[in-house]
């Protein structure tokens, strides 16, 4: 379920709305130079989604780190639950066979 | 030296950005919010590394030996060409964006043209300017229709700071000899001529704001000619020179 703290499921959920004054906040996803996927470098507080991506480019691409930009509202990701962890995560410790590390890849292949 | 009007006018440019980045920079630490605080500096360091730019050159074609570092902090007051509005105080946060609005609607104007200067290095610089500049209006805009657009509470405030302001604008268009010289060299343009994008760039700004532009066209004058600034610039000197004046020679 999506609620406002799904992207932190470790801080408890409240039913208060969050402060008159407090923006949104936002999780910053960021490519960089030579990276084939954004990757998720930190968050921030924006009013609205073109200023989140702003703000991301003043505070995380000060020193040349980025090509490209993803803002999206932490209350817009869905988050597994901490509690699940054995369920979810347990159950694959036991099978090794499942790691590619039998194989030989070919160099052509590229990476992976 | 062989070209004063080359100097005056490298000095204006310089002292723009310099005088404008120190008083962007007061806001290092006490910004509204985080994300401002960092992007106010980022703006006030893009703002000094162009004046890095500007005053070397500057002490280059006076031929005198002075460095960038010497223009910016060995000068007294009346030797500065910044234009009124870049020495204006910070006031409230929303008044220091209607600041760098009007700055910035110039600005990238100014250096757009300054692109195709008849001396390389000012073109140059221009260049590298250019993208800076269009970030900070694509921001400084942003923000200004936001907080015009805004509650009642930041609506008034915006109003009030563009009333204020707007008397700060004309001087940016206002030739001068300098000036007539510089357009004549083909090393910068005509300021007359950059008045119909800035008038353009600022009603579409204003409009989304909802923000109202003061029909007066009286302009405040003496920035930029070094005769009369206000005596807020002589305040800011005193924070932005005390060290070399204190601690003359002294680096890190």
């Amino acid at each position: 379920m999506s609620s406002p703290n799904s992207a932190y499921p470790d801080t408890p959920d409240s039913e208060t709305p969050p402060r008159r004054h407090e923006w949104p906040l936002w999780e910053i996803f960021i490519r960089g130079q030579h990276g084939m996927s954004h990757r998720h470098v930190g968050s921030l507080h924006a009013p609205d989604a073109e200023m989140a991506i702003k703000n991301a480019r003043d505070v995380y691409t000060r020193r040349n780190e980025g090509v490209s930009i993803w803002a999206v509202e932490a209350r817009h990701i869905a988050a597994s639950s901490p509690s699940e962890k054995g369920p979810l995560y347990e159950p694959s410790e036991s099978k090794v066979y499942r790691h590619p590390t039998f194989y030989d890849i070919p160099e052509d292949v590229g990476a992976m | 030296m062989s070209n004063p009007a080359f100097f005056e006018f490298l000095c204006r440019m310089g002292d723009n950005t310099l005088v404008l980045g120190h008083r962007v920079s007061e806001w290092c630490g006490h910004a509204p919010v985080l994300e401002e605080d960092i992007a106010l500096a980022n703006t006030a360091l893009d703002l000094i590394g162009q004046t890095q730019m500007w005053l070397g050159l500057a002490g280059e074609v006076e031929g005198n030996g002075r460095s960038a570092d010497d223009l910016a902090m060995l000068r007294d007051a009346w030797d500065f060409r910044n234009v009124l509005l870049a020495e204006q105080p910070n006031g409230d946060f929303g008044q220091t964006m209607m600041r760098q609005f009007l700055f910035d609607a110039w600005h990238v104007s100014m250096l757009e043209a300054l692109q195709q200067s008849s001396d390389a290095r000012v073109a140059g610089i221009a260049a590298k300017s250019v993208k800076e500049a269009a970030y900070h209006l694509d921001r400084s805009g942003d923000t200004v229709i936001r907080l015009g657009d805004g509650t009642s509470e930041s609506h008034r405030r915006m109003q009030a700071a563009l009333d204020l302001l707007w008397p700060y604008v004309g001087e940016f268009f206002v030739a001068d000899e300098v000036d007539s010289a510089m357009a004549e060299a083909g090393i910068a343009p005509d300021p007359a001529s950059l008045r119909a994008a800035f008038d353009r760039r600022v009603a579409d700004v204003m409009s989304e704001a909802t923000l109202t532009i003061p029909e007066s066209d009286f302009a405040h004058k003496g920035g930029k000619s070094g005769f009369r600034h206000s005596e807020h610039l002589g305040h800011l000197l005193t924070q932005m020179q005390w060290l070399q004046r204190a601690y003359p020679g002294a680096s890190w």
